[in-house]
């Protein structure tokens, strides 16, 4: 599975892609299949998102769940600040 | 402490509106990210894992109570009420919207601050000595030589663009509190005959290529500094390489070419800049030497501390050190409390230690490179009501130099660069020796985590370091033993496989228990280490 992130231009937010725009919850995130190239090149030309990429990622009971440690911090917040990130129980270290 | 003229003013101003248009124009849609980034990096403006991460510069790690009370304002305004100091002396904000970073830097500008030189390949903030101006054993204020190198390098059109960034230390004690030889330029100032120079070191730097800075230099006079340092960056521009970010940087420079060859060339180009006239006039020093004057110090006061406290005893025999004044004292404020964040303060405990600095310290704070604070002239007298004052404020950390006060990068929590989390590591180790009487009887160790190989956690320099890593996705952490980053610098050596995270806990536990076991009175970690070498500790670790 590939989702698409990247970070909010005005924010610095990071966000997912919906297939319909951007939230901040990786669990609404779509699978973009094999049109992750296409995504990310319309939706920085639209210039609502700074650098966008696709990760891989896998299906958990809060929608997909990115597979990278990174991404995974990404999607949390700071692991040692569990006050400042707004999806806190997603787990770090995959298994 | 340094005051603008109204030159300084301006071009501060003047590069704060500048920025407002660019981020106005970013916004509206009309430049792009490509065209914006190198904009927004030049004005210290990062993006990060989370958010966009804004870096404060603070000019040899030197501010007034009014510029440490903005920074917790912003903090507590536009921040998420909290600040990180760094291994640069600077400052982070950690979650900072694109559209409120115009107002940001004009509130750092009225109070004489910017985000300048804190990225980009240009000449980065000055570091220096924390206890510049109140250490016994220096040969003269490092600080007006540190603001004459700021000045000089600011927008210098010449080294804006350079192969990579360019780091430059100034100090003037034989006690290297500032890691000078790990720079791109290390100055140390010294008397002969009572003329003073400086020795330069030129291409040290840690990152994943640690170096030692050779002596290029053992004596330069005062006079004569500028052109010097200025000649050796034009050698450094001319045949760095550019091709290559890997080997750009000018320590990979002068391990090519030899010391031998980069010396005779910097005379050679030394003997061209004395012909432009670039040093300073005696009046402008003497202009920007003024501002560095000792403060108004009480004199005949007493040396004497009551410290029939015992808690408070111990934070002045750890963290409280000699002033040269009688009288005085330096206080080092650890912002490294168990289980805390490395580095981190709260708006409310930046504002304290500002009130602290105004009502005790002459207005004066300093940034250390071990992410502590110290306010250096302060009345013995006062040091109690300073330990009260921070201890209800969780700011009374009895740890300065023991294997709690560590060193760690933001890491994988925060940076788009690393590789593996350093906090974590760094709260685990710091809870494993929580108990104070362990670490005063283990004594002076530094210990700095990196969360990857750009080395912002200095872990080459630590008597213990480690590395995170990302081993096929997971994290990794090497540990390294024997660095210094003090005037016995020295590069850490890796001492065997990896480990994972609470692996290298037990790790380090196992080669202070072996230090414990072997030494011998008097000797810290690092001393026992170079004594025993590095195999009596690896089996100790590996077993």
């Amino acid at each position: 599975m590939k989702i698409v992130t990247g970070n909010d231009l005005k924010t610095g937010d990071v966000i997912w892609w919906t297939g319909k725009g951007w939230s901040r919850h990786y669990g609404e995130a779509v699978d973009v299949v094999d049109a992750a190239d296409t995504v990310i090149a319309s939706e920085s030309a639209a210039q609502r998102v700074n650098a966008a990429y696709a990760v891989d990622a896998e299906a958990s009971p809060n929608g997909p769940l990115p597979l990278h440690i990174k991404d995974r911090v990404r999607a949390a917040g700071p692991t040692v600040r569990a006050d400042l990130g707004i999806n806190p129980a997603v787990p770090i270290v995959k298994g | 402490m340094y005051q603008y003229d109204q030159y300084d003013q301006a071009i501060v101003d003047a590069r704060v509106e500048e920025f407002r248009d660019q981020v106005k124009r970013r916004l509206a849609g009309e430049i792009t990210e490509d065209q914006f980034k190198p904009l927004r990096l030049m004005n210290g403006l990062y993006l990060q894992l989370h958010a966009y991460m804004l870096r404060v510069a603070i000019p040899y790690g030197t501010l007034s109570g009014k510029q440490m009370r903005m920074l917790g304002h912003i903090a507590r305004k536009y921040d998420r009420d909290y600040g990180h100091f760094t291994t640069r002396q600077n400052l982070q904000y950690n979650w900072i919207k694109l559209e409120d970073t115009p107002d940001i830097l004009a509130d750092l500008a009225s109070v004489e601050m910017h985000a300048i030189q804190t990225s980009g390949n240009c000449i980065r903030n000055i570091s220096s000595d924390q206890y510049a101006g109140a250490a016994a054993d220096e040969v003269a204020d490092p600080r007006p030589w540190a603001e004459l190198l700021r000045q000089w390098s600011t927008f210098h059109p010449e080294f804006s663009y350079l192969p990579r960034k360019f780091k430059i230390a100034v100090i003037a004690s034989e006690e290297d509190r500032a890691a000078m030889r790990l720079h791109d330029i290390g100055i140390e100032l010294v008397r002969r005959d009572g003329v003073l120079g400086a020795r330069v070191f030129v291409g040290g730097g840690m990152g994943r290529t640690p170096m030692i800075a050779p002596e290029i230099a053992e004596f330069v006079k005062a006079d004569d500094l500028l052109s010097y340092v200025e000649a050796c960056l034009r050698v450094y521009n001319r045949y760095g390489r550019r091709d290559n970010a890997y080997k750009a940087r000018i320590k990979i420079l002068i391990h090519e070419l030899g010391a031998d060859e980069y010396r005779r060339q910097v005379a050679d180009e030394f003997a061209h800049v004395k012909t432009l006239g670039i040093d300073p006039p005696l009046a402008e020093l003497e202009r920007i030497t003024a501002y560095f004057a000792p403060p108004a110090y009480e004199q005949g006061i007493s040396d004497d501390i009551d410290r029939s406290d015992p808690d408070f005893a111990l934070w002045l025999d750890q963290n409280v050190k000699a002033h040269k004044q009688p009288g005085y004292a330096i206080v080092n404020i650890s912002l490294k409390p168990i289980g805390g964040i490395p580095g981190d303060a709260t708006s409310d405990q930046i504002d304290l230690m500002a009130e602290l600095a105004e009502k005790y310290g002459f207005d004066e704070l300093r940034v250390t490179h071990a992410q502590n604070i110290v306010l250096p002239h302060v009345a013995k007298r006062d040091l109690y009501a300073i330990w009260q004052a921070l201890d209800a404020a969780g700011l009374a950390n009895a740890n300065l130099d023991l294997v709690s006060d560590i060193i760690a990068c933001p890491g994988l929590d925060y940076c788009s660069l690393a590789n593996a989390r350093s906090i974590p590591v760094a709260q685990k180790i710091a809870e494993r020796f929580a108990d104070l009487d362990r670490q005063r009887d283990i004594g002076e160790l530094k210990l700095k985590i990196s969360g990857c190989i750009n080395a912002c956690g200095h872990h080459h320099a630590g008597h213990i370091g480690i590395l995170g890593v990302d081993k096929k996705g997971i994290e990794n952490y090497q540990l390294t033993l024997g660095g210094s980053g003090a005037e016995d610098t020295s590069i850490g050596k890796i001492i065997g496989p990896g480990f994972d995270e609470d692996g290298i806990v037990d790790a380090v536990e196992r080669a202070i228990e072996k230090y414990r076991e072997v030494r011998t009175p008097g000797e810290r970690f690092l001393d026992t280490y170079r004594r025993v070498g590095a195999d009596v500790f690896k089996g100790a670790i590996y077993g």
